[in-house]
């Protein structure tokens, strides 16, 4: 499996890529019978999936502050990271945001919640944020979000509602 | 058998407070201070190294507490200082030593206590752990599947900070939590009721106060220093209204204390007339010698309480 050193440390990023872009590139980027077999190639050929990885890093570390956890949840966080939360809340935000939405960690930066929650709230996605984030998995550090989502690899990341008519099953965290 | 859920569940007006174990090999003095608090309030809170500063541990100041009779316990746990092997671990060793009453929150970074070079754990968020002790109990099961033998009993809770920005998904934010399992919450310090309002009110809309007690935070202003920590904003998640630091300035310095009480006493009256609320928690340690000179300024009436506390000393299991 092709991995490349985690990223930097857990610091919010105020995304480069605008809301709106963010919501219109997830057309493209949704898994797609081309963007599957596309992605079926690419990890068929390891030197192309070491290039794709890199790729993918290059872009989303700029454009997301992306820190290569594998296991991508911009899709339903408002295209904000929250593994630049220093808790690196999935469920976030935490109680101890500021007034004028301040992480509590790093007050010079806003939290990275409050800021999915603007820009999924702009774009009608804010029940987005209503879906239970289950435990993420550390062995996926490195690896491309891009191929594992396309594989199906991140179905059960988050649930498809707000888990409040019946019980989310949490599934099998190994 | 939590007499926190059976009183929450028979819809009694309830109490709790936050004790603080001590920094010391030693829970004496801890339960010298719960003892002040016997009859007053129906549960305390056992903190988990609160503010990131190194306590002893919530677990074992919860036995010692539970052990003593004096009081029913809540063990806290954050998700600061564990992965999801110990915590699981540890809910296996509360459920093991009769501690049913648990309340999960992710914890302060540990970047403001006096471990600030320590590793921020963060494995799991509060959310996915209230969700984790929900399946061990309904499920008899750990995350990875593997059963558990027995399962434990636990009455479940989280918190929520109503008034920490984005203000108008918090409702949302809880109700996420009682999804995951919370059966109760508790919400930091209450000083603006109409916030709050809107936030119990938003819950009830979304459905899910019929499944989840809120028990509304009130915190005491001590004294001019406290009124000027608590205002600076450099407490996490704390905010004081503009009205409330004008009344205290308003009064001479070594009066602040005495203007808090009677601030606290007012909200404390004021959150049970507000529908949902099912009663306060009171966000007071170090504060045990006038909490119940506050609880009877706010107008409550332990009398009848006081009989049933005497009881639970009086457990039949042996402990």
């Amino acid at each position: 499996m092709t991995r490349l050193a985690a990223g930097p440390r857990s610091v919010p990023h105020r995304p480069r890529l605008s809301a709106r872009l963010a919501y219109l590139m997830q057309k493209v980027l949704k898994p797609n019978a081309a963007n599957r077999r596309f992605g079926a190639a690419v990890e068929r050929v390891p030197l192309a999936r070491t290039l794709f990885t890199a790729t993918e890093r290059a872009s989303k570390e700029r454009l997301f502050g992306c820190r290569m956890c594998g296991q991508c949840a911009l899709p339903v966080t408002g295209y904000s990271c929250p593994m630049g939360c220093p808790k690196e809340l999935r469920n976030g935000p935490c109680g101890g945001v500021g007034p004028g939405g301040a992480c509590e960690v790093y007050p010079e930066k806003r939290c990275v919640w409050v800021v999915g929650f603007e820009r999924a709230a702009s774009q009608g996605a804010a029940a987005d944020l209503r879906r239970l984030q289950r435990p993420i998995d550390h062995r996926r550090w490195g690896e491309s979000s891009w191929l594992n989502y396309w594989a199906g690899r991140d179905d059960d990341l988050w649930t498809d509602d707000d888990g409040l008519a019946s019980p989310p099953h949490m599934g099998e965290v190994e | 058998m939590s007499a926190l859920r059976d009183r929450l569940a028979a819809g009694q007006f309830t109490i709790t407070a936050e004790l603080s174990p001590p920094r010391g090999a030693s829970a004496a003095a801890m339960l010298g201070r719960a003892e002040l608090l016997r009859g007053w309030v129906d549960a305390v809170n056992i903190t988990d190294n609160q503010g990131s500063h190194v306590r002893l541990s919530s677990w074992a100041g919860a036995a010692a507490v539970r052990q003593s009779g004096i009081i029913e316990p809540i063990m806290q746990m954050t998700c600061r200082d564990r992965n999801r092997i110990a915590l699981q671990s540890d809910l296996l060793g509360a459920g093991a030593l009769g501690i049913e009453n648990l309340l999960f929150m992710s914890g302060d970074h540990p970047k403001f206590g006096d471990h600030p070079g320590a590793k921020p754990v963060f494995d799991m968020d509060s959310t996915q752990l209230t969700w984790t002790a929900r399946t061990l109990r309904d499920e008899g099961r750990l995350l990875s599947g593997k059963e558990l033998n027995p399962a434990p009993r636990f009455f479940l809770g989280a918190v929520e900070n109503p008034f920490a920005p984005p203000v108008e998904y918090r409702a949302q934010r809880a109700a996420k939590k009682i999804a995951a399992g919370a059966q109760f919450i508790q919400t930091q310090y209450v000083f603006d009721l109409d916030v709050f309002t809107r936030w119990v009110t938003d819950l009830g809309e979304l459905g899910v106060l019929d499944r989840c007690s809120v028990l509304a935070g009130v915190g005491v202003i001590r004294s001019a220093r406290m009124l000027d920590f608590l205002a600076s904003g450099k407490v996490p998640g704390v905010q004081i209204p503009e009205p409330v630091i004008r009344r205290l300035r308003g009064v001479a310095a070594d009066d602040v204390g005495a203007e808090g009480a009677k601030i606290a006493a007012e909200l404390i009256a004021a959150l049970r007339q507000i529908p949902g609320v099912a009663g306060v928690h009171l966000l007071t340690a170090g504060y045990e010698r006038q909490t119940a000179g506050l609880l009877r300024m706010a107008g409550v009436d332990r009398s009848a309480l006081m009989d049933e506390s005497a009881l639970v000393g009086k457990s039949s299991d042996g402990d």
